[in-house]
């Protein structure tokens, strides 16, 4: 087939920059047109579950506005303009988000939005009071919102996005009866097929976009020739096409659409025949100008819809569901539309258009249909209706000349865009096979419609009364009527008279697509007596004769005869299936749920990484060494031996090795005193005491372990493996310690290379206003860091204690340890909350701790403030502050210390966020950027000279945030040992009050652990 | 000094690398501790070891090779902070596992007495 010369139209466009007002309101008409069904739908959302009216008169009154607001435009596109509205997305792309009309894109938003406001209507009658209709209607309205945004869109990317929507919109339509496990299945297989469609498509419009150089429609559509041209003409091609396949359902994705039927038939009527599917065919219609003409486009649009053509007419025969047989239509006029694009003739265009439009019509009264029948009767089984007529009349009339209209029969507007279609594959060019088959197929796809519309009508309405309906069949409302009647009088009207009411509109659709090469065509029922009517009489003879030889497979039989086997749903759930076994296989092969194994594979893969630079060998270092100080050698000859010691000992003696950890942690901040960093040494010596309180507060709930026990239960073989394994982990874990120890060795003998270091240390002054550096970066150059830090500090102290609030320890555990049973321990009223200090062996602790609370509190302050110029700062103060509180806790008990204080640890880290983000943000204030320093220097009266800056602020900020993370997580784990005694108390002893007393004051004493007894 | 500070870092890496291969949660803890030390020493000490040069400055215009290196010392500091928030995160999490599971070892469920310790990994 040769590509004939394809139009490139040039767009004729009201520039929007023209300050005219009428254009500047018809860009605003355009805005709300898009926006007002997402407005809508947000405002459906919030409404109670049972306001059904509200809904339907909010989602009505959208939809009607949505069509004034298009009607309103007509004068404009009547005269061929384009209407636009343009802002700014993102720049730096070229991208702007464009909202475009032109004729063939207001045809199109008049069939969304009118088809909207009849299905509304019909919908109000068709769900039932107790389906949450508000739902259906934010949903329905943002589906809707979303279609027009496909259809009004001026640039390839918001198309996409809008395109998108559409199919998350649709999956949540359809899974809106989520109960039903069908429904379901049918989401999650439309959503896959078309969401995997949408991605292809916007793989296609990359291309499409770096092509042409821009994203802009116009631009693109203006580039057909270049587009053509390209190397990469083929694979956009190919991506563009799947997604409008997909979308359209056509072969091989159709078969997700009679699936997606479990939705409510407003639902099917809408989406799944008058718009949505349509959106794949728009999209080829869109891009017709610049992808067809060629070989390519021939055989990939014109198979899949000469394919879909036929076997969607062919299956629709055999269905026994009423909205089966619909979906099967649908799908087969899909592609009728489909092959029509691809046949490269804008003729074809034109009858393309044209049953788009009379294919919304007849389909959508059809499946309203469907519903009413569904609706009176309670089934839609074709095995089981019949002899509707005699109880509903007016809806069998309507059936009727719908089904007629899809069957092609004169003067309804079906005959005339099939007739278009006959000729269109009657003149044809190409070769014999084209030349022959084309026009034979068409005539089957006609004997295949006549024969399933014809089983629709006689099957269902006509034939016995129908016996065991769920249901007493009767007429349905007037109103559910209305919306049917409308589009069955538009197939009458427009059948009869087509130039002179579909005429003007399919013209302008027409000519904003196919521009200067716009073919004259002509709208008429009687065309003289010519080869696509004789076409047509013969599918309706034979398709007659068809239905009458059926026999058996008219009531509808489970299968489809022939093509049964070649089931789009079987192979689907297979290669889902088959994927999920693939997964599984894979996680069994590459994982293991074992941490044992995935840490020991962890650092195994390190140390083969960190060797990786190291295989050439290393030259000795360029840089003496410190000289050795005998003190250093040997606090570290300690401090390896008790982390030695630590390793040794975690198993069985857990204090110990807890004390032992501590003093390689005390080596650790002496070493760093040592060499230069008192705010490191000052923050590890205070970590070191929390995370020690910490971990004492957690041994409480570990179950004893004794080596002599472990040890007896074991055979032999066990040991010898245990050891095994000992010796592999020894192994590894000396040649970890060995290449560590040797790569710090390469460093440290090595000269620094030039980093940002002297930056820091030139601008300290300068542009942080402080001398202590490390300060000055935390808390002003890094600021965002640490605003991100103490942001992570505050939510793990959140999720600490919310962990801790559902937290069970185990049974064993409950019992008080035998310390506290110790009535000496006990010392009477040590935890009588309003005794001035607690009484027994910690009254003298306690005085102490009560002085030093003060003293603390001074001290933390005076790191705070010193902090930016001297070692100290928000994390140090901070960090000593809590501890102070934590003596409190722990000398007193919870009870004692908490009926003094009110100590609101969530409201610190609060307030110490707060404080930090609103010195960086008081940075916006005089216009510079988040977390500037704003600094204040002056001099007062009294006081003198005075230097403020939003820096203290932020470390204020931090200070806040660190005292309120420490203490909530201690306090936290603390109150465990008093909620758990007190649970125990009351399940064991249910009159022991007063033992609860004494055990409140357990606090202290639960750092005695099982690992105590041992050490 | 390098010599022994580079040994200090291995043999708290090597410490802290067996108790991670350790079955028993508090094992791992007090190993991630020892790892975590010797990994901020690391880091510290990648800005060369330098005595009595504290980052604080005392002159207008001062001269960075008469400091040391501020960069690693900031790193350090808050990693230090995190350390012991993941440490109180970690926990938490093996007490609320010992408590839902009833075993204080690391997978949650404690293998039969053969397969105690049990720690091969799958071929």
């Amino acid at each position: 087939m040769l590509p004939r010369r394809i139009a490139t139209w040039r767009c004729v466009c009201s520039s929007c920059g023209v300050a005219d007002s009428s254009l500047l309101t018809n860009a605003m008409s355009l805005v709300w047109i898009v926006a007002l069904p997402f407005a809508g739908s947000v405002l459906a959302a919030f409404l109670p579950s049972h306001a059904r009216n509200v809904a339907v008169w909010l989602a009505g009154t959208v939809a009607g506005t949505c069509v004034a607001l298009t009607v309103q435009l007509y004068p404009q596109i009547a005269q061929g303009e384009v209407v636009r509205a343009v802002w700014p997305w993102i720049p730096a792309l070229g991208l702007n988000l464009t909202i475009r009309m032109d004729g063939f894109a207001w045809l199109f938003a008049m069939l969304v939005s009118v088809m909207g406001a009849l299905v509304i209507l019909y919908a109000r009658y068709y769900m039932a009071p107790q389906d949450p209709v508000p739902r259906f209607f934010a949903f329905f309205l943002a589906f809707m919102g979303a279609m027009l945004g496909i259809v009004l869109s001026g640039n390839l990317i918001q198309l996409v996005v809008f395109w998108e929507l559409t199919s998350l919109t649709s999956f949540m339509l359809i899974a809106y009866w989520y109960q039903r496990a069908d429904a379901r299945r049918g989401a999650r297989m439309a959503l896959t097929i078309t969401a995997a469609g949408g991605l292809c498509l916007l793989a296609g419009m990359v291309i499409l976009g770096q092509i042409v150089g821009s994203y802009d429609l116009d631009i693109v559509l203006a580039s057909g020739d270049l587009i053509r041209a390209d190397v990469w003409y083929l694979p956009a091609l190919v991506l563009i096409s799947l997604g409008a396949l997909t979308k359209s359902a056509q072969f091989p994705f159709h078969f997700w659409l009679p699936h997606a039927m479990a939705a409510p038939t407003p639902v099917s009527v809408y989406l799944h025949s008058a718009t949505m599917v349509k959106a794949g065919v728009f999209l080829l219609v869109r891009f017709w100008p610049v992808l067809a003409g060629t070989e390519a486009w021939f055989w990939i649009i014109g198979t899949a819809g000469l394919v879909t053509l036929v076997l969607g007419a062919y299956a629709a025969m055999f269905q026994r569901d009423m909205k089966g047989v619909l979906a099967y239509s649908t799908i087969s006029h899909l592609g009728l539309i489909t092959l029509l694009l691809g046949l490269n003739s804008s003729l074809a265009l034109i009858a393309a258009i044209f049953h788009i439009m009379n294919h919304a019509t007849f389909k959508a009264s059809l499946f309203m249909a469907a519903g009413m029948v569904d609706h009176e009767t309670g089934t839609r089984d074709l095995t089981r209706l019949s002899g509707l007529y005699r109880t509903m009349p007016i809806t069998t009339a309507l059936a009727m000349v719908a089904a007629a209209s899809m069957a092609g029969v004169p003067l309804l507007n079906g005959f005339l865009s099939k007739e278009m279609f006959f000729a269109e594959t009657v003149f044809v060019s190409g070769n014999l096979i084209t030349r022959i088959g084309l026009p034979i197929l068409a005539v089957v796809w006609g004997i295949f419609s006549v024969a399933y519309s014809l089983r629709f009508i006689l099957q269902v309405f006509f034939g016995p009364q129908a016996k065991g309906l769920p249901r007493k069949p009767h007429e349905p409302p007037l109103w559910m009527l209305l919306p049917s009647a409308l589009l069955v009088m538009a197939c009458l009207v427009v059948g009869i008279f087509p130039a002179q009411t579909m005429g003007p509109f399919l013209n302008i659709a027409a000519q904003s697509v196919l521009g200067a090469y716009m073919p004259s065509y002509s709208l008429a029922v009687w065309h003289g007596l010519n080869l696509p009517l004789v076409m047509s009489l013969a599918a309706m003879v034979v398709g007659t004769a068809l239905y009458l030889a059926l026999g058996k497979y008219r009531r509808g039989g489970a299968v489809v005869p022939l093509i049964s086997h070649f089931d789009g749903k079987r192979i689907f759930e297979f290669m889902v299936g088959r994927l999920e076994a693939l997964a599984d296989w894979l996680m069994r092969w590459c994982t293991t749920e074992r941490l044992q194994t995935q840490l020991l594979l962890l650092i195994f893969a390190v140390f083969l990484v960190a060797l990786v630079p190291l295989r050439g060998g290393l030259p000795p270092g360029n840089m003496a060494g410190l000289p050795l100080h005998p003190a250093f050698a040997l606090m570290w000859l300690v401090g390896g031996a008790c982390a030695i010691g630590a390793a040794n000992q975690a198993k069985y003696h857990r204090l110990a090795a807890l004390s032992l950890m501590g003093a390689a942690g005390l080596a650790t901040a002496m070493t760093f005193v040592w060499f230069s960093a008192p705010d490191l040494a000052l923050t590890q010596l205070i970590v070191e005491v929390v995370t020690l309180v910490l971990i004492l507060l957690g041994l409480r709930w570990l179950p004893p372990r004794y080596a002599w026990i472990d040890d007896g239960l074991r055979s032999f073989r066990t040991r010898v493996r245990a050891r095994t394994r000992r010796l592999r982990d020894l192994v590894l874990a000396s040649i970890a310690g060995a290449g560590l120890a040797a790569l710090s060795y390469a460093v440290l003998t090595r000269r620094a290379g030039e980093g940002i270091s002297s930056f820091f240390i030139e601008n300290s002054v300068p542009l942080g206003g402080g001398s202590n550096v490390i300060n000055v970066i935390l808390v002003d150059f890094r600021g965002f860091d640490t605003l991100g830090e103490i942001t992570v500090l505050g939510i793990v102290a959140l999720t600490v204690f919310a962990l801790l609030r559902r937290f069970r320890p185990a049974p064993e555990s409950m019992e008080l340890p035998p310390q506290q049973r110790d009535p000496n321990v006990q010392a009477g009223g040590a935890a009588n909350p309003d005794a001035p200090l607690p009484a027994g062996a910690m009254m003298l602790p306690a005085v102490l701790v009560q002085l030093l609370l003060p003293v603390a509190g001074m001290v933390s302050v005076f790191f705070l403030l010193r902090g930016h110029n001297e070692p100290g700062g928000g994390f140090v103060g901070g960090l000593v502050m809590a501890t102070a509180i934590i003596l409190q806790y722990l000398v007193g008990g919870t009870a004692w210390a908490e009926s003094r204080t009110r100590i609101y640890p969530q409201y610190w880290i609060g307030f110490g966020l707060l404080c930090a983000a609103g010195a960086g943000l008081s940075a916006w204030v005089v216009s510079r950027p988040f977390l500037s320093a704003l600094a204040w220097h002056g001099t007062l009266p009294v006081i003198g000279e005075l230097h403020l800056s939003t820096v203290l602020l932020f470390d204020l900020g931090v200070y806040f945030l660190v005292i309120g993370a420490t203490v909530l997580i201690l306090v936290a784990l603390a109150h465990q040992s008093v909620r758990a005694h007190r649970k125990a108390a009351v399940q064991t002893r249910p009159g022991a009050a007063v033992e609860r007393e004494a055990v409140l004051e357990g606090r202290g004493a639960a750092v005695e652990g099982p690992g105590g007894k041992e050490s | 000094m390098e010599i022994v500070y580079a040994l200090a870092i291995g043999v708290l890496t090597g410490s802290g690398v067996w108790l991670l291969l350790r079955p028993r949660t508090f094992q791992v803890i007090i190993g991630l501790s020892l790892l975590s030390y010797a990994i901020n020493l690391f880091i510290f000490g990648m800005g060369r070891l330098t005595i009595g040069v504290a980052p604080i400055i005392t002159t207008l215009e001062p001269d960075p090779s008469l400091f040391d290196d501020p960069v690693p010392q900031a790193l350090v500091l808050t990693a230090i902070v995190i350390g012991f928030a993941t440490t109180a995160l970690f926990l938490v999490v093996l007490l609320a596992s010992r408590g839902l599971t009833g075993t204080d070892h690391v997978d949650g469920k404690d293998e039969d007495e053969d397969e105690d310790e049990g720690e091969e990994p799958r071929a």
